[in-house]
């Protein structure tokens, strides 16, 4: 009859002990979460403190380099202007992202199902990449006028190669067994496409569209360097010929925010698609 | 008399590269009655797989004839009659367990699967993952993915089990729990199993005849009915005559290495 209170009386406080482990280890994470939030701001704050206490010290002249004040007043000062600017740049960029993607997409689906298209134009393809932003952008300019198509075009371009190269890997790395098991099953070509192929390349499609929601954005400003009178890039030349260092601050602040919002975007699609654990990445 | 469910007819197998040709197969003969648990045994690289992989019209062979279920390979295949299970599971991670055991319904275009037998939840339920439907592989041990391949394998209803080393990577224990419940499906679906493995205690126990294997070149060392009863749990293995047979079928497999 001891017996029984007894084991009883172990139970709970077994159960006790794995409820407070528990607990421990939702603080644990709680306090992780919010280490992880403060401390990046705890390093901007303090860049932007080292940033004011150097122009006071060293007093610089505000057409050298301006003080973070000066530049968040700017920002306020000047906000509509700023947002008329980011506007064209952002369709650049983004028209650009889904264009350069897309076709990328496109051409190594083609180019996977046609190893010999693949191996004509893909030298090709390593060639043009090989020429720098700033080499295409004037060429563009010339062949598309002065218009947001060459921008387009430099933005598009400038995401296509890593996309091409992600994506040809990701649509051929495929498990030789997992191959087999589709053929067994008698899956047709484009089954095993769609179902195998694809599914398979989305880790890799992703790790190439976060590098290249960046690079369209620099795509984009490096366009309307050359020959542009709207946008983040042209705001960029305008205020460093007028000695505006706070404007051009200001600027490129906008514009780095625009491309890390857009990194973000991805990143949470990417979260939001991918809910498996790729295999093989990397 | 039923026909054969596999019947193999000097089956050579070579794989040509540039430095040099390997003989995987050579002359194998041997045939699989309808219903029948065949286990192929054999050291690594004596071409188990290879066989595995001709029967399922995976490869063609260089030489010899093959008839799967009274057809050619390739018809069997198209028939849909055909179960396979790698070695190493091959879930597709982005599906869940029930997604992954469904794969064969969404594909094979116009060939589709013979409906009426068990549905994909039925067949979680029959390898005992019932309640992990909606686990992610990667949510799940190697012997669960292994026996979620085994359900996926098993939808239709296949004539014709081929399962390559399912176990092998697995630890003693697991692996025993997972024959004797192959033991029951088998008994349970009536399909015809053909099993590879390299474990001698293994392919005893599961089959009714064991298909022994030698290497360079692959070729047949031994053929033997397994004369065990029917109903067998893992005991059997302790008894005088199935470590007999367990010592005659090592007898075979060392006179293959010479
Ligand atoms: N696709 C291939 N190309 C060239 N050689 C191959 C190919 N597949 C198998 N072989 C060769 O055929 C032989 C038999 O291989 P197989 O995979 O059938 O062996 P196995 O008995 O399944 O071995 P294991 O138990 O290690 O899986 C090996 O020598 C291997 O090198
Ligand atoms: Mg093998």
């Amino acid at each position: 009859m001891t017996a029984i209170p007894e084991t009883s009386l172990i139970a709970t406080s077994r159960e006790q002990s794995i409820r407070s482990a528990e607990d421990a280890f939702r603080e644990e994470q709680r306090r992780r979460r919010i280490r992880g939030r403060v401390l990046p701001v705890i390093g901007i704050a303090s860049l932007i403190g080292l940033w004011a206490a150097l122009v006071y010290v060293l007093k610089v002249p505000p057409f050298v380099a301006p003080s973070p004040q000066l530049v968040a007043f700017t920002l306020v000062d000047r906000w509509g202007v700023l947002m008329t600017n980011l506007l064209p740049t952002a369709i650049e960029a983004i028209s650009g992202f889904l264009l350069g993607n897309l076709a990328a997409i496109l051409i190594a689906t083609a180019f996977v199902h046609k190893k010999s298209l693949e191996q004509a134009f893909f030298p090709v393809v390593v060639l043009l990449n090989t020429i720098p932003v700033v080499a295409k952008a004037p060429i563009l300019v010339l062949l598309l006028g002065n218009g947001m198509e060459p921008k387009i075009a430099i933005a598009a371009l400038i995401c296509f190669f890593p996309t091409l190269v992600n994506m040809v890997r990701g649509l051929e790395s495929v498990n030789p067994q997992q191959l087999e098991l589709m053929r067994v099953l008698s899956a047709s070509k484009s089954e095993t496409f769609f179902k195998l192929r694809l599914p398979n390349a989305v880790p890799y499609l992703f790790s190439a569209l976060k590098i290249a929601a960046s690079t369209a954005v620099i795509g984009a400003i490096v366009g309307e360097w050359i020959g542009s009178n709207t946008g983040i890039g042209a705001l960029i030349i305008q205020s460093t010929y007028n000695f505006d260092s706070a404007m051009l601050y200001a600027t490129v602040i906008v514009g780095s925010a625009f491309s890390v919002m857009f990194f973000l975007t991805i990143t949470l699609i990417e979260r939001l698609v991918v809910r498996w654990q790729p295999a093989n990445l990397h | 008399m039923h026909a054969p469910a596999v019947d193999c007819h000097g089956v050579s197998v070579r794989f040509l590269s540039e430095r040099r040709t390997v003989t995987a197969l050579e002359d194998v003969s041997f045939s699989v009655q309808p219903g029948g648990f065949t286990s192929l045994l054999g050291p690594s690289g004596c071409g188990k797989s290879t066989l595995l992989r001709v029967v399922a019209d995976l490869i063609a062979p260089s030489e010899g004839q093959i008839s799967v279920l009274g057809l050619s390979p390739e018809e069997a295949r198209k028939d849909r009659s055909l179960g396979f299970v790698f070695q190493d599971a091959a879930l597709l991670p982005w599906r869940t367990a029930l997604q992954n055991v469904e794969l064969p319904l969404e594909v094979g275009g116009r060939r589709s699967l013979p409906t009426g037998a068990a549905t994909p939840r039925e067949l979680l339920a029959l390898v005992g993952l019932a309640g992990w439907e909606n686990s992610y592989p990667h949510e799940l041990s190697g012997g669960m993915r292994q026996r979620v391949a085994i359900a996926r394998a098993l939808l239709g209803g296949p004539r014709l089990l081929l399962m390559d080393e399912p176990f092998g990577a697995l630890d003693e224990i697991t692996r025993d729990r997972l024959n004797e419940e192959l033991r029951r499906i088998w008994a349970e679906t009536g399909a015809t199993i053909l099993f590879v493995t390299h474990s001698v205690y293994e392919a005893v126990f599961l089959a009714d005849q064991v298909l022994v294997l030698a290497a360079n070149p692959g070729r047949v060392a031994a053929v033997e009915t397994i004369d065990l009863p029917r109903d067998r749990d893992l005991l059997i293995r302790d008894t005088a005559a199935f470590v007999a047979i367990a010592a005659r079928m090592r007898t075979h497999l060392g006179k293959g290495t010479h």
